[in-house]
Parts: structure tokens; C-alpha cells; sequence
């Protein structure tokens, strides 16, 4: 699954008009799926996922940070996020299937705040766009 | 059976009072000819396909959209007996339509991001829980009688 250059197009006006208000945007997407896919809860013992929680605010924003970097580096979303890669695949070793889930939160809070913004073809290409970063995130498992 | 609370009943129920079926419907469906344009395999038949617009203004994808959600109807006035509900549905799908049933999750996550798109914050994550809940359910029965 390629990006082409529409797609990129599309994803970077995406980010450009949630401008700052990407950070709470990452948190709701922690929160939604805390609450719609109760075993992604699972990785987070460590965590209060209470209402409000600080710690899911900080998470989130960590997340959103990631999908930033990776739009404002679109053409090469793999060296942008190497790092992110190795920790995932060395320490967190999240189950691939969870970014599925991450991406369809990301997608509903988007949805939910600018109706506007995603058409389906804003829709097709944010989708894509989280597709390839999840697969970068689990390139390095095996 | 699944056991459904009286708070997923009612963030269900409420949610769909105030849906409209026939607008959803082709909206739901016409995202996923467009969001994952594989699943346009089963729709040979429907004309031009060609770009999101066509999609969109396609009348036979509203008609069948709008058909398809009108039988989410039947679940949600059936919750607990959604597997019954769609026992012969579920043949079709399989003898008839040959259709891999990834493509009732798929369109699942994404009605509920067009719930989303339509209710906005209404749409609270208890509420997002209770849908993708219930699309989850609603694709596993129409799995069910595959062979």
C-alpha cells in the first residue's frame, strides 16, 4: 500500500487544520479506545485510566506527537519514526492488531470534531496513512 | 448469547432514534467502496465506480446502502437474538454472495465513524463502545453459518 501524492496531500491538510488542538485529539483516541476495546487497557497496568487521568493526557500526547512527525514527514515515515520502530519491537511489543484499533479511535475523534474535514477521500487517505504507520511501528518485530 | 446491559441497550437504541437510515447507509456504504476499494469486487454490477464522486452519486450504491442498514434495523430490534436474526442472511452471504466476512468488520468501523462524523460529541466513547460492540456482534452472526 503505496501513499500517493494525493494521499500525502490530504493527510498534511488533515494535521495543518487540527493544528493545536492535536494533543487533546491523541488523548480522546487513548480514551476511546480504552473504552471501546477494553483489552488495549492491558498495556497499560501501570497507568490510572481513570476519567481525566494525567498520565493518559501525557500518553496521548506522545501519540499525537508521532502522527505529527509522521505527516510532516510523509516521504519517509519509516526514518521519521526508526526509533518509535525499535522501542516497539525491542520493549513495548505491542500485538500488531492494536494499531488497527488506535487508527480506527484516531478516525472517530477526527470524525466526531471536523465532520467536515474527512470526506471519504480525506477518510481513505488518513486511513492509509495510519495503516503505514502502524506497519512501521511493527516492521521490526521479526 | 450476548448479554447486552441497559446502558449499551439504550446508547444503542438512542443512537439509532435518531439516525437516518437511507443517508447513513449510503454514506456508510459508499465510504467503503471508497476507503477500501477491494470490497468494490462485489459490485460489478452497479455502473461507475470509477472516483469518489461516482461513488457517491451512484444511486444503486444508496439503494443498497440504505438496504443494507435498514437490516442493522432487524439486529438492534432483535438484540438478544441477533444470531437468529441473521441465520439465513448469513447463508446468503456465503452460498450466494461469496462475500469474506472481513467485509462486515471493515464496514462496521466504518458506520461507526460516520455515526461519529454525524453525532459529534455526542457520540462519548460509552457510546462508541456500545456500536463497535454491536457491529462486532452483527459481523459475527452474518460469519456464523459459513462453510
Amino acid at each position: 500500500m503505496v501513499l500517493s501524492a494525493h494521499d500525502k496531500s490530504n493527510v498534511k491538510s488533515v494535521f495543518g487544520k487540527i493544528g493545536g488542538q492535536a494533543e487533546e485529539f491523541g488523548a480522546e483516541t487513548l480514551e476511546r479506545m480504552f473504552a471501546a476495546y477494553p483489552q488495549t487497557k492491558t498495556y497499560f497496568p501501570h497507568f490510572d485510566l481513570g476519567k481525566g487521568s494525567a498520565q493518559v493526557k501525557g500518553h496521548g500526547k506522545k501519540v499525537a506527537a508521532a502522527l505529527v512527525e509522521a505527516a510532516n514527514h510523509i516521504d519517509d515515515i519509516a526514518g521519521a519514526l526508526s526509533k518509535l520502530s525499535d522501542l516497539h519491537a525491542q520493549k513495548l511489543r505491542v500485538d500488531p492488531v492494536n494499531f488497527k484499533l488506535l487508527g480506527q479511535c484516531f478516525l472517530v475523534v477526527v470524525a466526531s470534531h471536523h465532520p467536515a474535514l474527512l470526506t471519504p477521500d480525506v477518510h481513505a487517505s488518513l486511513d492509509k496513512f495510519l495503516c503505514a504507520v502502524g506497519t512501521v511501528l511493527t516492521a521490526k518485530y521479526r | 448469547m450476548v448479554h447486552w446491559s441497559a446502558e449499551e441497550k439504550q446508547l444503542i437504541a438512542s443512537v439509532w432514534g435518531k439516525v437516518n437510515v437511507e443517508e447513513c447507509g449510503a454514506e456508510a456504504l459508499a465510504r467503503l467502496l471508497i476507503v477500501y476499494p477491494w470490497t468494490q469486487r462485489f459490485f460489478d454490477n452497479f455502473g461507475n465506480l470509477s472516483s469518489p464522486t461516482a461513488i457517491i452519486g451512484n444511486p444503486k450504491v444508496r439503494a443498497h446502502g440504505k438496504k443494507v442498514l435498514t437490516s442493522f434495523g432487524d439486529a438492534i430490534k432483535n438484540l438478544d437474538n441477533i444470531k437468529g436474526t441473521y441465520s439465513k442472511l448469513s447463508e446468503l452471504h456465503c452460498d450466494k454472495l461469496h462475500v469474506d466476512p472481513e467485509n462486515f468488520r471493515l464496514l462496521g468501523d466504518i458506520l461507526v465513524i460516520v455515526l461519529a462524523s454525524h453525532f459529534g460529541r455526542d457520540f462519548t466513547p460509552a457510546c462508541q463502545f456500545a456500536w463497535q460492540k454491536l457491529v462486532s456482534v452483527v459481523a459475527h452472526a452474518l460469519a456464523r453459518k459459513y462453510h
